[in-house]
């Protein structure tokens, strides 16, 4: 069960255990192909083929995989209630979380302020 | 500072500016495309595209994909999530600088930057934005499972969609600034009939409040003036669309709706400057008609070029 973008997917939660695990500064966003998520997953691209934020590992997870439990049962996530659901791990720990669709602005914002 | 010079420049990636990019690009009219988001614009919210004429049945998403592939086939340069921080089309050299870094030079523009939800830009909206707070029932509407909502708005838009969310939620609260409903007859009949919904009307949500998620609203009654609270789940928020024309106050004609003003070829107040699609003084907001629109724009703007 995997998300039809042209990021890299996470498909169980050994695949989630070893990104935030192995890697210092992990962005994963987690949702359907919806119009919610899709602006995130397009920003997610943009970023990712930039070249400038190489020190960054941009995943995705479909929200209705049973393993993406890892993303939706986090307490960060606790009060979400629109997809999708996107996370900033940070030496494996969650330093930001955010719901719903969010612009490139929004994006680059955390991602410069989390992961300098 | 990197400079870029192209024949023509669209900015938005929506169905007016790819078609525009495909007609001028196919012209042998170098163009570039600016969008600040995803290529596709508000085409990519429509899950369901049925009266595309010779497409069956397609979503929003495919259909700009499709778009794209075709602009791009043709030679057309795009580039999406950019932040324009600069504009001036008053003179004969059109210059626009994004992301503060990159600037680019056209002898032509045409606008197509289309519109977003309107927002009720009442106190605590941002905040519980995705706590409680939706703009798509399709995408949200299952967390709403047997809980009480609202929904703000009495267009088709709403109406449709408070129906929807009778699949998942216990009670739909449509709460409406006035005390008739523009929707179609078909949408209120439906939504009448309809035990799960009940109305709140000529009144507004002046308020949203919550811990850390949407647990109260405030709303106004537009007649009184009183406001009360009402402890809810979720709201979602359908009141139209407003234009993305922020960054042309004072440097184009607009009217009073912020829409951009066009002649019959879509040229706007600005010589050498073309608008197309939802952010245009126009009637009717459809695929189809923002299709026309690019396709009027580049060739009246690739004419304007040639004749330069």
């Amino acid at each position: 069960m995997l998300l039809q973008t042209n990021l890299k997917h996470i498909a169980t939660e050994d695949d989630f255990n070893k990104i935030i695990n192995e890697n210092e500064n992990v962005m994963i966003c987690c949702g359907r192909m919806g119009p919610m998520c899709l602006p995130v997953y397009d920003v997610m691209e943009e970023f990712e083929n930039s070249g400038d934020y190489n020190h960054v590992g941009f995943r995705d997870m479909l929200f209705d995989n049973p393993d993406a439990h890892v993303i939706r049962n986090l307490p960060e996530c606790s009060g979400f209630m629109g997809l999708p659901f996107t996370v900033y791990f940070k030496n494996g720990k969650v330093v930001k979380a955010t719901s719903s669709i969010q612009s490139a602005e929004q994006v680059k914002e955390i991602l410069d302020t989390e992961f300098k | 500072m990197e400079k870029y010079d192209f024949d023509l420049i669209i900015i938005g990636a929506g169905p007016a500016g790819l078609t525009a990019g495909i007609y001028a690009s196919r012209a042998k009219t170098s163009t570039l495309i600016l969008d600040i988001g995803i290529v596709g614009g508000q085409m990519v919210l429509t899950y369901e595209i049925a009266n595309y004429p010779g497409v069956e049945q397609t979503s929003g998403f495919m259909l700009s994909k499709t778009m794209k592939k075709q602009a791009i086939s043709f030679g057309c340069e795009i580039k999406s999530n950019v932040k324009i921080t600069h504009f001036d089309c008053s003179r004969k050299v059109k210059k626009i600088i994004v992301n503060d870094s990159i600037e680019y030079n056209a002898k032509a523009v045409i606008i197509a930057t289309g519109g977003r939800p309107r927002s009720l830009n009442a106190k605590g909206e941002e905040i519980f934005k995705g706590k409680g707070i939706s703009y798509c029932a399709t995408c949200d509407g299952d967390f709403y499972q047997n809980k009480e909502i609202i929904v703000v708005g009495g267009g088709n838009s709403a109406l449709e969609e408070a129906v929807s969310l009778t699949k998942y939620a216990s009670k739909v609260t449509v709460v409406h600034q006035f005390n008739y409903f523009q929707a179609f007859d078909f949408a209120i009949k439906e939504a009448k009939a309809n035990g799960k919904i009940e109305y709140i009307m000529e009144s507004t949500i002046v308020g949203f409040e919550g811990h850390e998620k949407l647990e109260n609203v405030i709303i106004k009654n537009l007649k009184t003036g009183k406001e009360h609270y009402m402890k809810i789940d979720g709201v979602f928020i359908f009141i139209g669309y407003e234009p993305n024309t922020e960054f042309l106050k004072g440097k184009i004609d607009l009217n009073e709706r912020n829409e951009i003003l066009t002649n019959d070829d879509l040229a706007t107040s600005l010589d050498g400057v073309f608008a197309a699609g939802d952010v245009r003084k126009k009637n009717i907001r459809q695929i189809t008609t923002s299709v026309a629109d690019g396709t009027i724009a580049a060739i009246n703007a690739v004419n304007y070029i040639q004749c330069k």
